[in-house]
């Protein structure tokens, strides 16, 4: 058996190096509220834990000369929870990140980390994807994009190269009029894995709907953007005929496994009851803005 | 391979300690450290009997690397009393039987400090949910709520 070594950079070029020098044996270490966990039950053996957490721009909170975000991947719930800024035009990002786990696992627990865990349920994922979140990548290779819908590659398995390390999310400027939501259904009250999760980002300009998109989390190997729900949102006064349709559209992207969580009639039904409840939270926010 | 030599401050004081690079820093606290008072339940951040605070952040012992402690703050059960007088959420627990066998009752006591801490008047919904991530499977939960909202009232007039 080889020993375990813990590196912790405070630069990413260190980092990178230290990753991929380790090869599939290297794992990140953000909060490892999942990582040590896995540990424990000999789920992962990591050779090298390359802890993220001592490299500036991966625990930052920036806001950007467009009025947008930038957030270190490793920045955790309880510190985003703390800006004076980001919940107020983000709030439903906040409140899928701030789901994630107890008041424990939000000193530690990142967006970061719950993305590139790569679970289906992940509550912040569904919220990024509204969000229209853009993954900032950097590797061997150099640093790259990409959209958080498409990081994700099944359960546990995400897009990211060899070696690769999720650095931050940038999110959008904001509209006047705009507004997010996320909810999930669980059969608890707190501490407990989504059974269906929806984000909702919207943006209302005298009472129409200018521009949606919709995150459905725990529905399908990966988290979805469902674009047609969105189609359905878009141009109407966020009407019942309109809901009507975007539910149908969420209910129609679900393909769901039956578990001890809940099964594919119940998950597919709820898919689209949750997204009216959402656009509504969402839809009240908006209208404040 | 050769421990890793950390250096830390614990309830104030500065410690060191030898881990193993996969020690958690609840093994170190309970191993080379000799803090017993948190405690293991399941050893994946659920139960919250592990709970400290990291530079005045609630977090798990369980589920941080023992090595990560090099350079910053913590807080254990074992710092909450000053010598024999106790801490008020001490105190109050003991007055009103917050507790029965014992097991979450340090990291029931650490999570509710850190909420007082940050919210002095916490309604009973607040302290319901900000303490969901430590189990009690003795006392129904009833007791526990009370005492630390009674704490806080009691902690709120002796502030003024």
């Amino acid at each position: 058996m080889t020993e375990l070594r813990y590196l912790a950079p405070a630069t990413l070029d260190e980092a990178i190096k230290a990753l991929a020098s380790a090869g599939s044996a290297g794992r990140i270490l953000a909060g490892g509220t999942d990582l040590l966990v896995q540990m424990r039950s000999g789920a992962v053996k990591p050779g090298v834990i390359v802890d993220i957490k001592k490299i500036a721009e991966m625990t930052a909170i920036e806001e950007t000369a467009d009025g947008g975000f930038r957030i270190g991947a490793a920045v955790p719930g309880a510190v985003l929870a703390e800006h004076p800024r980001f919940g107020k035009v983000w709030p439903g990002l906040l409140e899928a990140i701030n789901l994630i786990g107890s008041i424990q696992v939000q000193g530690r627990a990142s967006a970061g980390g719950n993305l590139c865990n790569g679970s289906p349920a992940g509550d912040s994922v569904p919220a990024l994807v509204a969000a229209g979140a853009i993954a900032t990548l950097q590797g061997p290779g150099g640093r790259r994009e990409m959209k958080v819908e498409d990081v994700p590659a099944g359960p546990g398995r995400t897009n990211l190269k060899p070696g690769e390390i999720l650095v931050s999310f940038t999110l959008p400027p904001r509209p006047k009029g705009s507004s997010d939501a996320y909810l999930r259904m669980i059969p608890r009250t707190e501490m407990d894995i989504a059974v269906v999760g929806v984000g909702v980002s919207l943006t209302i300009k005298d009472g129409v709907c200018t521009a949606a998109r919709v995150g459905l989390g725990a529905v399908a190997p990966t988290v979805l953007l469902v674009e047609a729900a969105a189609r359905a949102l878009i141009g109407s006064k966020l009407d019942d005929a309109a809901l009507k349709a975007a539910a149908a559209a969420c209910s129609a992207a679900c393909r769901p496994i039956d578990d001890k969580r809940g099964t594919i009639v119940y998950r597919t039904k709820v898919a689209g009851v949750l997204l009216k409840r959402t656009v509504a939270i969402a839809a009240k926010r908006a209208g404040g803005n | 391979m050769a421990k890793l030599h950390v250096s830390t401050t614990i309830n104030g004081e500065p410690m060191e300690f030898l881990c193993e690079p996969s020690d958690t820093m609840l093994d170190a606290l309970r191993g080379p450290l000799g803090l017993t008072g948190s405690k293991e339940g399941c050893a994946s951040g659920d139960c919250g009997a592990c709970s400290i605070t990291l530079d005045d952040r609630l977090v798990c012992s369980c589920l941080m690397l023992a090595v990560e402690a090099e350079g910053h703050q913590l807080q254990t059960i074992e710092g909450m009393a000053h010598g024999d007088k106790l801490h008020p959420l001490q105190q109050k627990f003991l007055e009103m039987a917050a507790l029965q066998c014992g097991i979450c009752t340090s990291g029931m006591l650490i999570a509710s400090d850190a909420l007082l801490r940050k919210n002095s008047k916490p309604s009973e919904e607040e302290v319901r949910f900000w303490l969901a991530g430590n189990l009690c499977r003795c006392t129904g939960y009833d007791k526990i709520v009370r005492a630390v909202m009674e704490t806080a009232d009691e902690m709120r007039e002796a502030a003024q």
